[in-house]
């Protein structure tokens, strides 16, 4: 058998449908994994994100730490954390912990950069505006800064989770769950259709997240933004 | 938790891993580096060439490491070529990306003086372009090192040969040795920072007309900001 057939093979066969080891219960324990993290890495980041955006506080500090945490490499990252939470709880410690917390750090510079660019880059009029209307503080960072900077965030969220799903196919070298096992052990017992088929699914995975939130960044523009670049472009024209 | 005794016993070992993954990692820079000039001085002009170019290497990012390295596993074997392969393949989209976003940047009367003045098309490539496009190049290539060195380390699932410190993270993971772990998890993370740091630098020293520029991330949706 050739690669195609035997990667439709292994994926055909029903026995790999069922069960703990199986696809669907592989692919939920993946979703479930990286969707915890990007939840936890956004509710830190957008809150501090949208301080230092609104304040212009600190911008120089979350740049850099943002730029640190962009050059840390994730397995590295997996491989320190270990030891310590491992020693801390056998189970969970070795498989679930050290990944988590890679997912975390990993996913908190693109949403902390994001959130305060385009925090920070709302027209300075507009908030003039905002304020001048009696909007306090707060009403200006809900009602004006958050909508406008609605997509900058959003497309920190997706690069965040592009990541975080890739990593989260690394937690697998370290006996976590996910379809990265699929890949270590096809490797391991060098069986090509389980290799394939685990290729097959990450990069589905992968590709379809992204596509998701693409179409989450579309629906969630704000209105007036639309119509008002809509009307730019046809005065333009 | 630490054993101090291991560790300076195999400094020797932790020596030769430095340098197999730089090399590794140099490897797949370099040649991505002179495939991305090649495709991306061919592509500039051409529309339609650009924008599959873009499509397929945005795709490619998205794809996991760990996903690539494993499927050439089947193809190539364990070998050298399984890990250098996907290294430089993720280079190509970093350095294309800056390269054409460097090359966009020129002004069009620059181009149009260096047209008026008779400059040939690879002399004005040569002499004009290439030189105004350096910081994002630079950027590019400083990109490009950092995420390389991280994912030299994923190459140790290929086995023992491989991986640069990896090899560490993988040995000390098998044998529940914090120590070994940590041997090769550290450095790696120094490496990365440390090459990131003298890549900054360089871009100050090639570039000294303009500040660091944040380089093109193709991960990310907004430009990143660029180390003060």
């Amino acid at each position: 058998m050739n690669l195609v057939e035997l990667t439709l093979a292994w994926l055909a066969d029903p026995g790999h449908w069922t069960g703990a080891p199986g696809i669907p219960n592989r692919l939920l324990e993946h979703l479930l994994l990286s969707g915890g993290a990007l939840a936890l890495a956004g509710s830190i980041a957008v809150p501090i994100g949208i301080y230092v955006g609104h304040t212009g506080r600190g911008v120089g500090l979350a740049a850099n730490v943002a730029n640190i945490g962009r050059a840390l490499p994730s397995l590295a990252v997996i491989a320190i954390v270990l030891p310590l939470t491992s020693a801390i709880d056998n189970q969970a410690g070795f498989r679930l912990y050290p990944t988590l917390v890679a997912m975390v750090v990993l996913a908190l510079p693109p949403i902390l950069v994001n959130t305060q660019t385009g925090i920070g880059e709302v027209d300075r009029d507009l908030v003039e505006a905002a304020r001048a209307m009696g909007m306090r503080s707060g009403d200006v960072v809900r009602r004006v800064e958050l909508p406008l900077a609605a997509t900058a965030i959003a497309s920190g969220l997706r690069s965040a989770a592009v990541q975080v799903v890739a990593t989260a196919t690394l937690g697998a070298i370290f006996g976590g769950g996910g379809l990265g096992r699929y890949l270590v052990e096809g490797i391991a017992q060098r069986n090509d259709g389980m290799t394939y088929g685990g290729v097959v699914l990450v990069a589905v995975l992968a590709l379809a997240v992204e596509a998701a939130f693409v179409l989450g960044e579309r629906l969630i523009r704000s209105p007036g933004l639309v119509r008002i670049e809509s009307s730019r472009a046809a005065s333009a024209a | 938790m630490i054993d101090i005794v291991w560790a300076v016993d195999h400094l020797d070992d932790l020596a030769g891993r430095v340098f197999q993954h730089v090399v590794l990692a140099g490897g797949a820079v370099a040649v991505g580096f002179a495939i991305s000039l090649a495709i991306s001085v061919w592509v500039v002009r051409r529309r339609r060439g650009r924008a599959g170019l873009l499509t397929v290497s945005s795709v490619l990012y998205t794809i996991p490491s760990l996903a690539l390295f494993a499927a050439l596993v089947p193809v190539t074997g364990l070998s050298i070529l399984t890990a250098e392969i996907p290294l430089t393949l993720y280079t190509l989209v970093i350095f294309v990306r800056n390269i054409l976003a460097g090359l966009d940047a020129v002004p069009g009367d620059v181009l149009e003086a260096a047209d008026a003045m008779g400059y040939t098309a690879g002399q004005r490539l040569r002499r004009v372009e290439l030189p105004l496009a350096l910081p994002l190049v630079v950027g590019g290539l400083r990109l490009a090192s950092v995420s390389t060195i991280g994912l030299v380390t994923i190459s140790g699932i290929l086995g023992d040969r491989f991986g640069g410190l990896g090899f560490f993270i993988f040995e000390g993971y098998r044998r529940t040795f914090a120590t070994e772990i940590w041997f090769g998890g550290i450095p790696v993370i120094i490496l990365a920072l440390v090459a990131d740091l003298a890549l900054v630098r360089l871009q100050r020293r090639l570039t000294p007309w303009s500040r660091p520029v944040a380089p093109v991330d193709p991960g990310r949706g907004v430009a990143a900001v660029a180390a003060s």
